[in-house]
Protein backbone atom coordinates (compact mmCIF):
# COMPACT_ATOMS: atom_id res chain seq x y z
CA UNK A 1 0.00 0.00 0.00
CA UNK A 2 1.05 3.61 -0.43
CA UNK A 3 0.49 6.13 2.30
CA UNK A 4 1.69 9.50 3.53
CA UNK A 5 0.90 11.52 6.63
CA UNK A 6 1.60 14.92 8.09
CA UNK A 7 1.75 14.79 11.87
CA UNK A 8 2.35 17.33 14.63
CA UNK A 9 3.84 16.26 17.91
CA UNK A 10 2.61 17.98 21.06
CA UNK A 11 5.87 17.83 23.03
CA UNK A 12 4.36 19.33 26.20
CA UNK A 13 1.83 16.58 26.39
CA UNK A 14 4.04 13.73 25.34
CA UNK A 15 4.18 10.78 27.68
CA UNK A 16 6.35 8.12 26.18
CA UNK A 17 5.44 5.54 28.82
CA UNK A 18 1.75 5.90 28.18
CA UNK A 19 2.23 5.77 24.43
CA UNK A 20 -0.96 7.70 23.84
CA UNK A 21 -1.54 8.23 20.14
CA UNK A 22 -3.69 11.28 20.85
CA UNK A 23 -0.68 13.37 21.70
CA UNK A 24 0.69 13.04 18.20
CA UNK A 25 -1.79 14.97 16.13
CA UNK A 26 -2.31 13.73 12.61
CA UNK A 27 -2.96 16.86 10.55
CA UNK A 28 -3.41 15.14 7.22
CA UNK A 29 -3.05 11.59 5.98
CA UNK A 30 -3.48 9.65 2.80
CA UNK A 31 -3.49 5.91 2.22
CA UNK A 32 -4.49 3.49 -0.50
CA UNK A 33 -4.63 -0.29 -0.46
CA UNK A 34 -3.87 -0.56 -4.15
CA UNK A 35 -0.36 -2.05 -4.16
CA UNK A 36 0.08 -1.70 -7.91
CA UNK A 37 -0.30 2.03 -8.22
CA UNK A 38 2.43 3.70 -6.16
CA UNK A 39 3.54 5.65 -9.17
CA UNK A 40 0.17 7.16 -9.85
CA UNK A 41 -1.08 7.81 -6.34
CA UNK A 42 1.82 8.60 -4.04
CA UNK A 43 2.83 12.02 -5.40
CA UNK A 44 -0.75 13.36 -5.59
CA UNK A 45 -1.31 11.89 -2.11
CA UNK A 46 1.70 13.73 -0.69
CA UNK A 47 0.72 16.90 -2.52
CA UNK A 48 -2.72 16.71 -0.97
CA UNK A 49 -1.26 16.90 2.54
CA UNK A 50 -0.21 20.49 2.03
CA UNK A 51 -2.01 23.76 1.52
CA UNK A 52 -2.64 25.02 -1.97
CA UNK A 53 -0.65 26.64 -3.52
CA UNK A 54 2.66 25.28 -2.27
CA UNK A 55 4.96 28.12 -3.27
CA UNK A 56 7.54 27.72 -0.52
CA UNK A 57 8.69 24.66 1.35
CA UNK A 58 6.35 23.75 4.20
CA UNK A 59 7.64 24.26 7.75
CA UNK A 60 8.60 20.67 8.51
CA UNK A 61 11.01 19.59 11.24
CA UNK A 62 11.67 16.23 9.62
CA UNK A 63 10.73 13.92 6.78
CA UNK A 64 10.55 10.25 7.72
CA UNK A 65 10.26 7.42 5.21
CA UNK A 66 9.61 3.73 5.73
CA UNK A 67 12.73 1.79 4.73
CA UNK A 68 11.01 -1.57 4.49
CA UNK A 69 11.36 -4.44 4.33
CA UNK A 70 8.76 -4.51 1.58
CA UNK A 71 8.26 -4.86 -2.18
CA UNK A 72 11.34 -3.35 -3.84
CA UNK A 73 9.66 -1.03 -6.32
CA UNK A 74 7.26 0.43 -3.77
CA UNK A 75 10.11 0.89 -1.34
CA UNK A 76 12.17 2.81 -3.88
CA UNK A 77 9.21 4.93 -4.93
CA UNK A 78 8.79 6.18 -1.37
CA UNK A 79 12.48 6.62 -0.63
CA UNK A 80 13.20 8.42 -3.93
CA UNK A 81 10.36 10.78 -3.15
CA UNK A 82 11.40 11.41 0.46
CA UNK A 83 15.06 11.99 -0.42
CA UNK A 84 14.13 14.44 -3.17
CA UNK A 85 11.62 16.37 -1.05
CA UNK A 86 14.16 16.64 1.77
CA UNK A 87 16.82 17.85 -0.68
CA UNK A 88 14.61 20.53 -2.22
CA UNK A 89 13.08 21.75 1.04
CA UNK A 90 16.29 21.47 3.07
CA UNK A 91 14.55 19.38 5.74
CA UNK A 92 16.28 16.72 7.91
CA UNK A 93 15.57 13.26 6.51
CA UNK A 94 15.22 10.01 8.45
CA UNK A 95 14.32 6.42 7.78
CA UNK A 96 12.43 4.05 10.01
CA UNK A 97 11.86 0.35 9.58
CA UNK A 98 8.32 0.01 8.25
CA UNK A 99 7.50 -2.88 10.63
CA UNK A 100 7.97 -0.49 13.55
CA UNK A 101 4.90 1.45 12.39
CA UNK A 102 2.85 -1.72 12.73
CA UNK A 103 4.38 -2.45 16.14
CA UNK A 104 3.26 0.93 17.45
CA UNK A 105 -0.20 0.48 16.00
CA UNK A 106 -0.41 -2.65 18.15
CA UNK A 107 0.92 -0.94 21.28
CA UNK A 108 -1.23 2.18 20.84
CA UNK A 109 -4.41 0.28 20.17
CA UNK A 110 -6.33 1.57 23.19
CA UNK A 111 -4.35 -0.73 25.43
CA UNK A 112 -6.18 -3.86 24.24
CA UNK A 113 -3.18 -5.56 22.80
CA UNK A 114 -0.62 -3.94 25.06
CA UNK A 115 -2.33 -5.78 27.90
CA UNK A 116 -2.22 -9.06 26.01
CA UNK A 117 1.39 -8.82 24.97
CA UNK A 118 3.19 -10.93 27.54
CA UNK A 119 6.74 -10.43 28.73
CA UNK A 120 8.03 -12.33 25.71
CA UNK A 121 6.88 -9.53 23.42
CA UNK A 122 5.31 -9.92 20.00
CA UNK A 123 6.06 -10.25 16.33
CA UNK A 124 4.86 -8.08 13.45
CA UNK A 125 4.86 -9.65 10.00
CA UNK A 126 4.03 -8.60 6.44
CA UNK A 127 3.82 -10.59 3.22
CA UNK A 128 7.19 -11.08 1.52
CA UNK A 129 5.72 -13.25 -1.30
CA UNK A 130 7.51 -16.48 -2.32
CA UNK A 131 5.89 -18.17 0.72
CA UNK A 132 7.89 -15.98 3.10
CA UNK A 133 7.30 -13.21 5.63
CA UNK A 134 9.10 -10.03 6.54
CA UNK A 135 9.06 -9.99 10.33
CA UNK A 136 10.54 -8.49 13.47
CA UNK A 137 10.23 -9.28 17.19
CA UNK A 138 9.43 -6.43 19.59
CA UNK A 139 9.45 -6.19 23.40
CA UNK A 140 6.26 -5.07 25.18
CA UNK A 141 7.70 -1.50 25.39
CA UNK A 142 8.29 -1.33 21.64
CA UNK A 143 12.03 -2.09 21.74
CA UNK A 144 13.23 -4.08 18.72
CA UNK A 145 14.52 -7.45 19.97
CA UNK A 146 15.20 -9.27 16.70
CA UNK A 147 14.91 -8.58 13.00
CA UNK A 148 14.02 -7.58 10.45
CA UNK A 149 14.09 -10.98 8.84
CA UNK A 150 12.72 -12.56 5.70
CA UNK A 151 11.76 -16.21 5.95
CA UNK A 152 9.00 -18.80 6.24
CA UNK A 153 6.33 -18.71 8.95
CA UNK A 154 8.02 -21.76 10.47
CA UNK A 155 10.81 -19.49 11.75
CA UNK A 156 8.44 -17.82 14.24
CA UNK A 157 7.40 -19.75 17.37
CA UNK A 158 5.30 -19.24 20.51
CA UNK A 159 4.52 -15.52 20.12
CA UNK A 160 1.53 -13.42 19.13
CA UNK A 161 2.00 -12.35 15.49
CA UNK A 162 0.37 -9.16 14.18
CA UNK A 163 -0.01 -7.95 10.59
CA UNK A 164 -1.06 -9.07 7.11
CA UNK A 165 1.72 -11.65 7.06
CA UNK A 166 0.18 -13.31 10.13
CA UNK A 167 -3.22 -13.48 8.47
CA UNK A 168 -1.78 -15.18 5.39
CA UNK A 169 -0.02 -17.91 7.37
CA UNK A 170 -2.35 -18.19 10.37
CA UNK A 171 -2.46 -21.98 10.20
CA UNK A 172 1.28 -22.49 9.94
CA UNK A 173 1.83 -19.99 12.75
CA UNK A 174 -0.76 -21.68 14.98
CA UNK A 175 1.03 -24.98 14.43
CA UNK A 176 4.17 -23.33 15.89
CA UNK A 177 2.33 -22.20 19.01
CA UNK A 178 1.80 -18.64 17.73
CA UNK A 179 -1.45 -16.70 18.01
CA UNK A 180 -2.87 -14.31 15.43
CA UNK A 181 -4.82 -11.66 17.38
CA UNK A 182 -8.14 -10.56 15.90
CA UNK A 183 -8.21 -7.30 13.99
CA UNK A 184 -4.63 -7.52 12.77
CA UNK A 185 -4.80 -10.27 10.19
CA UNK A 186 -4.75 -7.77 7.32
CA UNK A 187 -2.90 -4.84 8.91
CA UNK A 188 -0.22 -3.02 6.91
CA UNK A 189 2.31 -0.40 8.04
CA UNK A 190 0.86 3.10 7.54
CA UNK A 191 2.62 6.42 7.21
CA UNK A 192 0.41 7.74 9.98
CA UNK A 193 1.81 5.18 12.43
CA UNK A 194 5.33 5.58 11.04
CA UNK A 195 5.27 9.34 11.60
CA UNK A 196 3.86 8.84 15.08
CA UNK A 197 6.58 6.32 15.94
CA UNK A 198 9.28 8.59 14.53
CA UNK A 199 7.97 11.68 16.30
CA UNK A 200 7.92 9.79 19.55
CA UNK A 201 11.50 8.62 19.09
CA UNK A 202 12.75 12.08 18.18
CA UNK A 203 10.98 13.58 21.21
CA UNK A 204 12.61 10.98 23.46
CA UNK A 205 16.00 12.05 22.14
CA UNK A 206 16.49 8.74 20.34
CA UNK A 207 18.10 8.51 16.94
CA UNK A 208 16.39 7.39 13.78
CA UNK A 209 17.93 5.48 10.91
CA UNK A 210 19.13 6.72 7.55
CA UNK A 211 17.08 5.97 4.44
CA UNK A 212 19.01 2.91 3.24
CA UNK A 213 16.35 0.49 1.99
CA UNK A 214 16.04 -2.82 3.84
CA UNK A 215 15.80 -5.09 0.83
CA UNK A 216 16.82 -8.21 2.84
CA UNK A 217 17.09 -10.09 -0.46
CA UNK A 218 19.72 -9.87 -3.14
CA UNK A 219 18.66 -9.26 -6.72
CA UNK A 220 17.88 -12.54 -8.44
CA UNK A 221 20.70 -12.06 -10.90
CA UNK A 222 23.03 -15.02 -11.42
CA UNK A 223 26.55 -14.68 -12.72
CA UNK A 224 26.39 -16.68 -15.97
CA UNK A 225 28.09 -20.06 -15.91
CA UNK A 226 29.98 -21.68 -18.77
CA UNK A 227 28.43 -21.18 -22.19
CA UNK A 228 25.65 -23.59 -23.07
CA UNK A 229 25.79 -25.23 -26.45
CA UNK A 230 23.42 -23.81 -29.03
CA UNK A 231 22.83 -27.19 -30.68
CA UNK B 1 5.46 31.92 -24.70
CA UNK B 2 8.96 31.50 -23.27
CA UNK B 3 11.29 31.14 -26.26
CA UNK B 4 14.19 29.76 -24.21
CA UNK B 5 12.75 27.90 -21.23
CA UNK B 6 15.11 26.57 -18.56
CA UNK B 7 14.30 22.86 -18.33
CA UNK B 8 15.72 20.14 -16.07
CA UNK B 9 15.57 16.61 -17.51
CA UNK B 10 15.77 13.28 -15.66
CA UNK B 11 16.64 9.92 -17.24
CA UNK B 12 16.58 6.50 -15.53
CA UNK B 13 15.24 4.05 -18.13
CA UNK B 14 18.24 1.69 -18.12
CA UNK B 15 21.59 1.78 -16.30
CA UNK B 16 22.40 5.51 -16.54
CA UNK B 17 21.08 7.99 -14.00
CA UNK B 18 21.09 11.27 -15.88
CA UNK B 19 20.19 14.84 -14.99
CA UNK B 20 20.56 17.47 -17.71
CA UNK B 21 19.73 21.15 -17.83
CA UNK B 22 19.06 23.16 -20.99
CA UNK B 23 17.97 26.68 -21.80
CA UNK B 24 15.98 26.34 -25.01
CA UNK B 25 18.48 24.51 -27.22
CA UNK B 26 21.52 25.51 -25.20
CA UNK B 27 23.12 22.73 -23.13
CA UNK B 28 24.01 23.90 -19.61
CA UNK B 29 24.67 20.60 -17.82
CA UNK B 30 24.68 16.91 -18.62
CA UNK B 31 25.54 14.82 -15.56
CA UNK B 32 25.41 11.05 -15.84
CA UNK B 33 26.08 8.37 -13.23
CA UNK B 34 26.33 4.89 -14.71
CA UNK B 35 25.91 1.59 -12.88
CA UNK B 36 27.56 -0.26 -15.79
CA UNK B 37 30.40 -1.59 -13.64
CA UNK B 38 27.90 -3.40 -11.40
CA UNK B 39 26.60 -5.33 -14.43
CA UNK B 40 29.96 -6.42 -15.84
CA UNK B 41 30.09 -9.75 -14.04
CA UNK B 42 26.60 -10.61 -15.31
CA UNK B 43 27.41 -9.73 -18.93
CA UNK B 44 24.29 -7.59 -19.23
CA UNK B 45 22.15 -5.04 -17.38
CA UNK B 46 20.37 -6.56 -14.36
CA UNK B 47 17.18 -4.50 -13.85
CA UNK B 48 17.02 -4.85 -10.06
CA UNK B 49 20.66 -3.83 -9.65
CA UNK B 50 20.14 -0.86 -11.99
CA UNK B 51 17.08 0.23 -9.99
CA UNK B 52 18.97 0.09 -6.70
CA UNK B 53 21.77 2.16 -8.20
CA UNK B 54 19.34 4.80 -9.56
CA UNK B 55 17.94 5.35 -6.08
CA UNK B 56 21.34 6.12 -4.60
CA UNK B 57 22.62 8.11 -7.58
CA UNK B 58 19.67 10.46 -8.07
CA UNK B 59 20.17 13.24 -5.51
CA UNK B 60 23.98 13.43 -5.98
CA UNK B 61 23.49 13.57 -9.77
CA UNK B 62 20.85 16.30 -9.41
CA UNK B 63 23.12 18.30 -7.11
CA UNK B 64 26.05 17.99 -9.54
CA UNK B 65 23.95 19.05 -12.54
CA UNK B 66 22.63 22.15 -10.77
CA UNK B 67 26.17 23.10 -9.76
CA UNK B 68 27.51 22.54 -13.29
CA UNK B 69 24.76 24.64 -14.84
CA UNK B 70 25.08 27.29 -12.15
CA UNK B 71 21.32 27.54 -11.72
CA UNK B 72 18.98 27.22 -8.75
CA UNK B 73 15.90 25.02 -8.80
CA UNK B 74 13.81 28.14 -8.32
CA UNK B 75 14.97 29.41 -11.73
CA UNK B 76 13.83 26.28 -13.58
CA UNK B 77 10.73 26.71 -15.79
CA UNK B 78 9.83 23.02 -16.13
CA UNK B 79 10.95 19.52 -15.20
CA UNK B 80 10.96 16.63 -17.67
CA UNK B 81 11.40 12.92 -16.95
CA UNK B 82 11.65 9.76 -19.05
CA UNK B 83 8.35 7.92 -18.53
CA UNK B 84 9.13 5.11 -20.99
CA UNK B 85 10.00 2.93 -22.74
CA UNK B 86 12.59 1.21 -20.55
CA UNK B 87 13.04 -1.04 -17.52
CA UNK B 88 9.93 -0.71 -15.33
CA UNK B 89 11.69 -0.63 -11.96
CA UNK B 90 14.37 1.74 -13.20
CA UNK B 91 11.84 4.14 -14.75
CA UNK B 92 9.92 4.19 -11.48
CA UNK B 93 12.85 5.65 -9.51
CA UNK B 94 13.34 8.58 -11.89
CA UNK B 95 9.62 9.21 -12.16
CA UNK B 96 9.13 9.20 -8.39
CA UNK B 97 12.06 11.55 -7.87
CA UNK B 98 10.85 13.83 -10.68
CA UNK B 99 7.37 13.98 -9.19
CA UNK B 100 8.86 14.91 -5.82
CA UNK B 101 10.92 17.60 -7.51
CA UNK B 102 7.86 19.00 -9.28
CA UNK B 103 5.75 18.76 -6.14
CA UNK B 104 8.36 20.47 -3.95
CA UNK B 105 9.12 23.28 -6.39
CA UNK B 106 5.65 23.76 -7.86
CA UNK B 107 7.10 23.47 -11.39
CA UNK B 108 5.26 21.78 -14.27
CA UNK B 109 6.33 18.18 -15.00
CA UNK B 110 6.55 16.63 -18.48
CA UNK B 111 6.46 12.81 -18.86
CA UNK B 112 8.74 12.26 -21.85
CA UNK B 113 9.20 9.47 -24.40
CA UNK B 114 12.80 8.24 -24.22
CA UNK B 115 13.05 7.41 -27.93
CA UNK B 116 11.81 10.79 -29.06
CA UNK B 117 14.25 12.39 -26.61
CA UNK B 118 17.09 10.62 -28.48
CA UNK B 119 15.98 12.68 -31.49
CA UNK B 120 15.41 15.92 -29.56
CA UNK B 121 19.00 15.85 -28.30
CA UNK B 122 20.11 16.67 -31.85
CA UNK B 123 18.96 20.23 -31.18
CA UNK B 124 21.69 20.62 -28.56
CA UNK B 125 24.48 19.60 -30.92
CA UNK B 126 26.44 22.13 -32.97
CA UNK B 127 26.21 19.78 -35.99
CA UNK B 128 22.57 20.79 -36.38
CA UNK B 129 23.80 24.19 -37.59
CA UNK B 130 25.29 22.48 -40.62
CA UNK B 131 21.80 21.48 -41.71
CA UNK B 132 19.50 24.27 -40.63
CA UNK B 133 20.28 27.92 -40.13
CA UNK B 134 17.40 28.37 -37.68
CA UNK B 135 18.58 25.82 -35.12
CA UNK B 136 15.32 23.92 -35.50
CA UNK B 137 15.29 20.29 -36.61
CA UNK B 138 15.31 19.92 -40.40
CA UNK B 139 12.26 19.03 -42.46
CA UNK B 140 11.89 15.44 -43.72
CA UNK B 141 13.80 14.10 -40.75
CA UNK B 142 14.34 10.47 -39.83
CA UNK B 143 16.16 8.88 -36.93
CA UNK B 144 18.06 5.64 -36.47
CA UNK B 145 18.36 4.66 -32.80
CA UNK B 146 20.73 1.81 -31.94
CA UNK B 147 21.55 0.90 -28.35
CA UNK B 148 21.63 -1.90 -25.82
CA UNK B 149 17.95 -1.34 -25.12
CA UNK B 150 16.44 -0.41 -28.46
CA UNK B 151 16.88 -0.49 -32.25
CA UNK B 152 14.41 1.65 -34.20
CA UNK B 153 13.88 3.67 -37.37
CA UNK B 154 11.67 6.72 -36.81
CA UNK B 155 10.12 9.32 -39.03
CA UNK B 156 9.95 12.70 -37.30
CA UNK B 157 7.10 14.75 -38.71
CA UNK B 158 7.25 17.19 -35.80
CA UNK B 159 9.37 16.61 -32.70
CA UNK B 160 6.68 17.92 -30.34
CA UNK B 161 3.62 16.57 -32.13
CA UNK B 162 4.08 13.66 -34.48
CA UNK B 163 6.71 10.92 -34.52
CA UNK B 164 6.11 7.66 -36.37
CA UNK B 165 7.75 4.27 -35.88
CA UNK B 166 8.84 2.85 -39.23
CA UNK B 167 10.73 -0.20 -37.99
CA UNK B 168 12.13 -1.84 -34.85
CA UNK B 169 13.78 -4.99 -33.60
CA UNK B 170 11.37 -7.84 -33.02
CA UNK B 171 13.67 -9.56 -30.49
CA UNK B 172 17.07 -8.41 -29.16
CA UNK B 173 18.33 -4.84 -29.42
CA UNK B 174 21.50 -4.51 -31.51
CA UNK B 175 23.61 -3.58 -28.48
CA UNK B 176 22.27 -6.61 -26.65
CA UNK B 177 23.38 -8.83 -29.55
CA UNK B 178 26.87 -7.31 -29.32
CA UNK B 179 26.96 -8.10 -25.56
CA UNK B 180 25.83 -11.69 -26.05
CA UNK B 181 28.23 -12.40 -28.90
CA UNK B 182 31.10 -10.77 -27.00
CA UNK B 183 30.42 -13.24 -24.20
CA UNK B 184 30.42 -16.14 -26.69
CA UNK B 185 33.81 -14.97 -27.93
CA UNK B 186 35.21 -14.50 -24.42
CA UNK B 187 35.36 -10.70 -24.76
CA UNK B 188 34.63 -8.09 -22.09
CA UNK B 189 31.32 -6.39 -21.28
CA UNK B 190 30.08 -4.12 -22.73
CA UNK B 191 30.44 -6.03 -25.97
CA UNK B 192 30.09 -3.15 -28.44
CA UNK B 193 33.47 -1.47 -27.92
CA UNK B 194 35.23 -4.85 -27.53
CA UNK B 195 33.87 -6.20 -30.82
CA UNK B 196 34.41 -2.91 -32.65
CA UNK B 197 38.09 -2.94 -31.62
CA UNK B 198 38.74 -6.59 -32.42
CA UNK B 199 36.82 -6.48 -35.71
CA UNK B 200 39.34 -4.01 -37.12
CA UNK B 201 41.86 -6.88 -37.19
CA UNK B 202 39.42 -9.37 -38.70
CA UNK B 203 37.94 -10.12 -42.11
CA UNK B 204 34.24 -9.14 -42.23
CA UNK B 205 33.73 -11.56 -45.12
CA UNK B 206 35.32 -14.56 -43.37
CA UNK B 207 31.96 -15.99 -42.28
CA UNK B 208 28.69 -15.30 -44.04
CA UNK B 209 26.26 -14.80 -41.15
CA UNK B 210 22.51 -14.48 -41.80
CA UNK B 211 20.95 -11.04 -42.29
CA UNK B 212 17.74 -11.16 -40.23
CA UNK B 213 14.36 -10.32 -41.83
CA UNK B 214 15.84 -9.62 -45.28
CA UNK B 215 14.07 -12.41 -47.18
CA UNK B 216 11.49 -11.30 -49.79
CA UNK B 217 8.60 -12.66 -47.70
CA UNK B 218 9.52 -10.19 -44.95
CA UNK B 219 10.62 -7.32 -47.17
CA UNK B 220 7.94 -7.26 -49.87
CA UNK B 221 8.26 -4.30 -52.21
CA UNK B 222 7.99 -0.53 -51.82
CA UNK B 223 4.45 -0.71 -53.26
CA UNK B 224 3.44 -3.81 -51.30
CA UNK B 225 5.64 -3.85 -48.17
CA UNK B 226 6.11 -7.18 -46.40
CA UNK B 227 5.36 -7.53 -42.68
CA UNK B 228 8.92 -6.61 -41.58
CA UNK B 229 10.27 -4.36 -44.32
CA UNK B 230 12.07 -2.02 -41.87
CA UNK B 231 12.26 -4.37 -38.88
CA UNK B 232 15.25 -6.15 -37.38
CA UNK B 233 15.92 -9.51 -35.75
CA UNK B 234 19.21 -10.43 -34.11
CA UNK B 235 18.46 -13.55 -32.09
CA UNK B 236 19.01 -15.93 -35.04
CA UNK B 237 22.32 -14.25 -35.76
CA UNK B 238 23.45 -14.82 -32.19
CA UNK B 239 22.63 -18.55 -32.54
CA UNK B 240 24.52 -18.69 -35.85
CA UNK B 241 27.60 -17.24 -34.17
CA UNK B 242 27.32 -19.83 -31.38
CA UNK B 243 27.12 -22.65 -33.95
CA UNK B 244 30.10 -21.27 -35.81
CA UNK B 245 32.22 -21.09 -32.65
CA UNK B 246 31.18 -24.62 -31.67
CA UNK B 247 32.07 -25.86 -35.15
CA UNK B 248 35.66 -24.69 -34.72
CA UNK B 249 35.79 -26.15 -31.21
CA UNK B 250 34.42 -29.52 -32.35
CA UNK B 251 37.07 -29.65 -35.07
CA UNK B 252 39.72 -28.96 -32.44
CA UNK B 253 40.63 -25.72 -34.21
CA UNK B 254 41.30 -22.29 -32.71
CA UNK B 255 38.36 -19.95 -33.11
CA UNK B 256 39.40 -17.09 -35.42
CA UNK B 257 37.93 -14.61 -32.96
CA UNK B 258 38.74 -11.43 -34.90
CA UNK B 259 37.21 -12.83 -38.11
CA UNK B 260 34.06 -14.00 -36.31
CA UNK B 261 33.74 -10.63 -34.53
CA UNK B 262 34.18 -8.73 -37.80
CA UNK B 263 31.74 -10.98 -39.67
CA UNK B 264 29.12 -10.73 -36.92
CA UNK B 265 29.47 -6.96 -36.71
CA UNK B 266 29.16 -6.67 -40.48
CA UNK B 267 25.98 -8.76 -40.47
CA UNK B 268 24.34 -6.53 -37.82
CA UNK B 269 25.43 -3.23 -39.32
CA UNK B 270 24.77 -4.22 -42.92
CA UNK B 271 21.11 -4.84 -42.15
CA UNK B 272 20.73 -1.80 -39.92
CA UNK B 273 22.23 0.64 -42.37
CA UNK B 274 20.59 -0.89 -45.45
CA UNK B 275 17.12 -0.84 -43.90
CA UNK B 276 17.59 2.67 -42.49
CA UNK B 277 18.55 4.04 -45.89
CA UNK B 278 15.73 2.09 -47.58
CA UNK B 279 13.22 3.59 -45.12
CA UNK B 280 14.59 7.07 -45.77
CA UNK B 281 14.27 6.67 -49.54
CA UNK B 282 10.76 5.31 -49.39
CA UNK B 283 9.54 7.96 -46.95
CA UNK B 284 11.20 11.00 -48.53
CA UNK B 285 13.52 11.39 -45.54
CA UNK B 286 16.43 13.65 -46.48
CA UNK B 287 18.19 13.98 -43.12
CA UNK B 288 18.90 11.03 -40.82
CA UNK B 289 19.86 11.49 -37.18
CA UNK B 290 21.79 8.70 -35.45
CA UNK B 291 21.29 8.08 -31.73
CA UNK B 292 21.88 5.50 -29.00
CA UNK B 293 25.08 4.08 -27.52
CA UNK B 294 25.94 1.94 -30.57
CA UNK B 295 26.46 5.25 -32.44
CA UNK B 296 29.98 5.01 -30.99
CA UNK B 297 30.69 2.00 -33.23
CA UNK B 298 33.23 3.07 -35.83
CA UNK B 299 32.01 0.63 -38.50
CA UNK B 300 28.40 1.78 -38.05
CA UNK B 301 29.40 5.40 -38.57
CA UNK B 302 31.53 4.50 -41.60
CA UNK B 303 28.96 2.28 -43.30
CA UNK B 304 26.02 4.56 -42.56
CA UNK B 305 27.91 7.64 -43.76
CA UNK B 306 28.81 5.91 -47.03
CA UNK B 307 25.30 4.62 -47.69
CA UNK B 308 23.67 7.94 -46.76
CA UNK B 309 26.10 9.77 -49.03
CA UNK B 310 25.28 7.62 -52.04
CA UNK B 311 21.56 8.00 -51.36
CA UNK B 312 21.83 11.79 -51.00
CA UNK B 313 20.82 11.72 -47.34
CA UNK B 314 22.41 14.10 -44.84
CA UNK B 315 23.62 12.23 -41.76
CA UNK B 316 23.65 13.91 -38.34
CA UNK B 317 25.61 12.26 -35.53
CA UNK B 318 25.50 14.18 -32.24
CA UNK B 319 28.47 14.08 -29.88
CA UNK B 320 28.76 10.66 -28.22
CA UNK B 321 27.91 12.05 -24.75
CA UNK B 322 24.55 13.09 -26.24
CA UNK B 323 23.96 9.78 -28.07
CA UNK B 324 24.08 7.59 -24.97
CA UNK B 325 21.24 7.81 -22.45
CA UNK B 326 21.35 11.11 -20.57
CA UNK B 327 19.21 13.73 -18.90
CA UNK B 328 20.02 16.49 -21.38
CA UNK B 329 18.06 14.71 -24.14
CA UNK B 330 15.02 14.61 -21.87
CA UNK B 331 15.44 18.28 -21.04
CA UNK B 332 15.89 19.14 -24.73
CA UNK B 333 12.60 17.47 -25.67
CA UNK B 334 10.92 18.99 -22.61
CA UNK B 335 12.01 22.44 -23.75
CA UNK B 336 10.47 21.83 -27.19
CA UNK B 337 7.17 20.87 -25.56
CA UNK B 338 7.23 23.99 -23.37
CA UNK B 339 7.95 26.16 -26.43
CA UNK B 340 5.02 24.63 -28.33
CA UNK B 341 2.70 25.19 -25.39
CA UNK B 342 2.07 21.46 -24.82
CA UNK B 343 0.34 20.86 -21.46
CA UNK B 344 2.42 19.17 -18.74
CA UNK B 345 1.66 15.67 -17.40
CA UNK B 346 0.86 16.41 -13.77
CA UNK B 347 1.73 14.16 -10.83
CA UNK B 348 -0.59 11.20 -11.45
CA UNK B 349 0.86 9.53 -14.57
CA UNK B 350 2.45 6.07 -14.41
CA UNK B 351 5.67 5.13 -16.21
CA UNK B 352 5.10 2.79 -19.15
CA UNK B 353 7.90 0.33 -19.92
CA UNK B 354 6.58 -0.18 -23.46
CA UNK B 355 5.49 3.38 -24.24
CA UNK B 356 4.94 3.63 -28.02
CA UNK B 357 6.98 6.22 -29.90
CA UNK B 358 3.78 7.93 -31.06
CA UNK B 359 3.23 9.02 -27.47
CA UNK B 360 5.72 11.91 -27.23
CA UNK B 361 4.64 12.97 -23.75
CA UNK B 362 1.96 11.64 -21.42
CA UNK B 363 -1.06 13.85 -20.81
CA UNK B 364 -2.21 14.67 -17.29
CA UNK B 365 -4.10 11.66 -15.88
CA UNK B 366 -7.75 11.82 -14.86
ZN1 LIG C 1 18.29 5.09 -25.05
Amino acid sequence: MASAALVRLDIEELDIEEGDAGRVIVEAAFATDDTRSHAEVLAPGVRGLFADPLTEGPALDAIVVGTGPGPFTGLRTGIAMARTLAFVWGVPLYGLMSLEALAWDVLDDGGTHRARVAAGGFVVATDARRKELYWAHYAPDGTLLDGPHVGPAADITDLPVFGAGAGLYAEALAANGCTVPAGYAAAQPTARALARAAARRLAAGETLDDTTPLYLRESDAKVPGPRKRAL
Amino acid sequence: MNATPLVLGIESSCDETGVGIVRGTELLANTVSSSMELHVRFGGVIPEIASRAHLDAFVPTLRAALAEAGVALADVDAIAVTSGPGLAGALMVGVSAAKALALATGKPLYAINHLVAHVGVGLLDPSIAAVTATGALPENLGALLVSGGHTEILRVHSIAEHVELLGATIDDAAGEAFDKVARLLGLAYPGGPAIDKLARQGNPKAVRFPRGLTMPKYMGTAEAPGPHRYDFSFSGLKTAVARCVEGYEAAGADVPVADVAASFQEAVLDVITAKAVLACREHAITTLLLGGGVAANSRLRELLAARCRSAGITLLVPAFSLCTDNGAMVAALGAQLVMRGVAPGGLAFAPDSSLPVSSISLPAAG
